[in-house]
């Protein structure tokens, strides 16, 4: 190779920066899905009987289904024994207790995502669970967030020590029978965060999640359930990265959120999986469900999304506006670039009186990329006085990528009132040549304007991330415009 | 002509999607001097001040630009900006969700880094800032707006002023920083840019009609028809085009 193409190669694969591998010893799971499958995991995880039956009842029943295809996504059928269900880092002894314990092999890997976990180094006021393909590593600042009664853990552990508050809500946001994915994750899930805030606790810290898929030929299956008591307030962030592969891999995650009296969750995903080469090789199929349920009055559920990675983005964060006078939001950005398909947007369906919803959506297609929103308003007779704005946002870099915005709007009552309003643009020669002529290069000029016009989005960042996810914004873009 | 040449134009021909515009230009600007460029529609004047700013489509067939010593043409548009040439767009875009701020500071620091300096921070920007706003009569609430977003005529030319103030050219190219502004409006410009007036800054000022030049006087006043100078004056050129029109001077040349 010469130097020249060496210096290419060099940057193209810098663009992924998060694509290297772990050399760690795992175990697996038999290889492929079956009943002992199932309860292989759930014994893994020491998990009640109540448990074990639930994931089997999922199982059976996800056998009958079929996958949904109303997407506007298009790939190769996907072979579901063709791929591991759980993967775990092998442990040295039991289950690291404290941090000391866990293997500095990981403690390098989240280093190098940039999530530093040993105490000196965390990022002050965030609390992070670290989940490395189908166990969770390490959770810091546990201690110090039991002083207010706050738990967070990795949901296996939830189930062993406080199996009445998961038995309580799990699956009563989004029922194992729910769809497809939903349903298998329902099955085979085997980590993620728990969260539960006490009443009227407003949680200290920022709670955050990093997911990272390590092992190759495995599907990550998390499930993530917050709980905010009455009068609580959370925000969580997650975060999610891959190393660069050939192949697909499934990711089908589930997330519920349950909101009580007076309570506030807000809930926010830097999504940066591993989006495929620019030739559309490899890159993780992203299944997700993600619904929270705004079960008490006064109660607000807020989501905020930064999609960048992923080869398929199949994911509706939704609200179910329950309770009287509560509030749903929805803040999108969705980038698709080379041959990325997104196909994402939210439910807000309006069951109380005087709820209220919010949807701003910002799409970027580049390259050769689809992207769709595809969302539900939905109005029930008994919400009177529901209000829903929904603002959807294409922009459009290049000639050969595609937005596409396909809204449903029900409503079964007449004093509603909806809105909706939706721009698609492109970024013009002049606006690209003005920014140049002030000395800014092409690509920054690409990432300032779409940095712009992401903005009422990015804005609903948490401050520590937001700054992280307008430089990934100027990342996802790069090669866009040439 | 001053003792040092900021910008030499030599018989500069260039086509626009294969149209032959620029027909042999040729023009030389002293530092400090400030030129002002006149003539009919389609003559040529906005294609100048695009291929010295290098922008894509502009294409130079022939002819040579040194700019501070240097081979203009040479250079990529974002480094012959960083080099000191400024464009004060006839109509500036707008660039929304950006604020004046950001836009600003990001342009300040890519050309900074460009010319191997260090980056101004978010605090020393901000000083810079507030000072060149507070001179050009600019308010606090304009640099947090979205760059040029809902703003005035009078407002987009004041802030491409106070992109001149920060950016600190060696040559300004003013395209047609007149049209579509009142009196009062022009007024301030060119307040703004009298203010900039400096013994190592030049100026190009393109425009259509005398007006501007009894605000911001010229050096030298040059007519162009047909992709190149047919004529140069002093500031008086500019007075008896006024009375006499295009027709009648650039007859005369011919």
């Amino acid at each position: 190779m010469s130097q020249e193409a060496e210096t290419l190669q060099e940057l193209a694969d810098q663009k992924y920066k998060y694509g290297f591998v772990t050399d760690i010893e795992s175990e697996f799971a038999p290889k492929g899905l079956s009943e002992e499958v199932v309860r292989y995991i759930s014994k893994k995880k020491n998990e009640p009987d109540w448990m074990l039956d639930w994931r089997l009842s999922a199982y059976r029943r996800w056998l009958t289904m079929t996958e949904p295809k109303w997407a506007r996504v298009h790939y190769p059928p996907i072979d579901f024994q063709d791929a591991y269900y759980y993967a775990a880092p092998k442990p040295k002894d039991d289950t690291p207790k404290s941090l000391d314990e866990v293997d500095p092999e990981l403690l390098k890997t989240y280093e190098k995502l940039g999530i530093p976990l040993t105490e000196q180094k965390m990022l002050s006021g965030v609390a992070v669970d670290a989940v490395f393909d189908s166990v969770s590593v390490v959770t810091t600042f546990k201690a110090k967030l039991e002083e207010v009664g706050v738990i967070f853990c990795p949901i296996s552990e939830a189930l062993v020590k406080h199996p009445e508050l998961v038995r309580k809500y799990l699956g009563s946001v989004v029922p194992d029978t729910d769809n497809f994915y939903a349903t298998l994750n329902s099955a085979v899930f085997s980590d993620g965060s728990f969260v539960y805030i006490p009443e009227g606790v407003r949680c200290p810290m920022e709670l955050s999640t990093y997911f990272r898929i390590n092992a190759s030929k495995t599907g990550q299956f998390e499930r993530t359930l917050i709980i905010a008591d009455k009068g609580a307030y959370v925000s969580y962030l997650e975060g999610c990265t891959a190393p660069q592969r050939d192949e697909n891999q499934l990711h089908a995650a589930v997330v519920e959120l349950v909101a009580l009296d007076n309570a506030e969750i807000k809930y926010s995903t830097v999504q940066n999986w591993y989006p495929g080469d620019e030739n559309g090789r490899g890159g993780i199929y992203n299944f997700v469900t993600k619904r929270g349920d705004c079960r008490g009055v006064n109660s607000k559920i807020s989501w905020t999304q930064v999609e960048t990675g992923s080869a398929i983005t199949w994911k509706y964060p939704s609200c179910v506006l329950r309770g009287d006078n509560s509030v749903g939001e929805f803040y999108s950005i969705a980038i698709a670039n080379h041959y990325q398909q997104a196909d994402t947007g939210t439910k807000m369906i309006h069951l109380g009186r005087n709820t209220k919803s919010r949807i701003i959506s910002k799409g970027i297609s580049a390259g050769l990329a689809q992207n769709t929103y595809r969302g539900l308003v939905r109005v029930h007779q008994k919400a009177a006085g529901a209000r829903n704005f929904t603002q959807c946002d294409s922009l459009l870099l290049g000639s050969k990528c595609g937005a596409h915005t396909v809204p449903y709007i029900e409503s079964r009552n007449p004093t509603a009132i909806l809105e909706h309003e939706a721009t698609t643009s492109k970024i013009s020669d002049d606006q690209l040549f003005y920014c140049i002529s002030r000395g800014i290069d092409t690509e920054e000029a690409v990432a300032l304007i779409v940095n712009g016009f992401c903005r009422e989005v990015l804005q609903q960042l948490p401050m520590e991330f937001a700054v992280e996810a307008q430089k990934l914004v100027g990342i996802s873009l790069e090669g866009s415009v040439g | 002509m001053s003792e040092t040449v900021m910008l030499e134009i030599e018989d500069l021909h260039a086509t626009v999607q294969g149209k032959e515009i620029l027909k042999g230009l040729s023009l030389k600007v002293g530092s400090g001097e400030v030129h002002a460029i006149m003539g009919p529609n389609g003559a040529g004047k906005s294609t100048t001040s695009y291929t010295l700013a290098g922008r894509e489509g502009y294409d130079v067939t022939s002819g040579r630009v040194t700019f501070k010593g240097a081979d203009l043409l040479a250079l990529k548009p974002e480094e012959r900006a960083a080099k000191g040439i400024f464009l004060a767009f006839q109509y500036p875009l707008e660039i929304p969700g950006v604020s004046t701020l950001t836009f600003l500071k990001t342009a300040v620091n890519a050309q900074a880094k460009l010319r191997g300096e260090p980056p101004l921070d978010a605090a020393q920007f901000l000083r810079v800032a507030r000072e060149a706003a507070k001179m050009l009569n600019v308010s606090e609430d304009m640099l947090k707006r979205p760059l040029n977003v809902g703003f005035s005529g009078g407002e987009k030319k004041r802030n491409e002023v106070l992109q001149m103030a920060l950016l600190k050219p060696s040559l300004a190219i003013l395209d047609e920083t007149d049209s579509g502004l009142d009196i009062d409006a022009m007024k301030l410009v060119a307040e703004g840019v009298n203010a900039l007036r400096a013994p190592d800054r030049s100026f190009l000022v393109i425009t259509h009609y005398q007006r501007l030049l009894d605000y911001i006087v010229p050096d030298y006043v040059h007519i162009f028809a047909d992709g190149r100078i047919v004529r140069s004056g002093d500031k008086t050129l500019a007075l008896r085009l006024e009375e006499q029109g295009y027709d009648a001077l650039i007859g005369k040349a011919a």
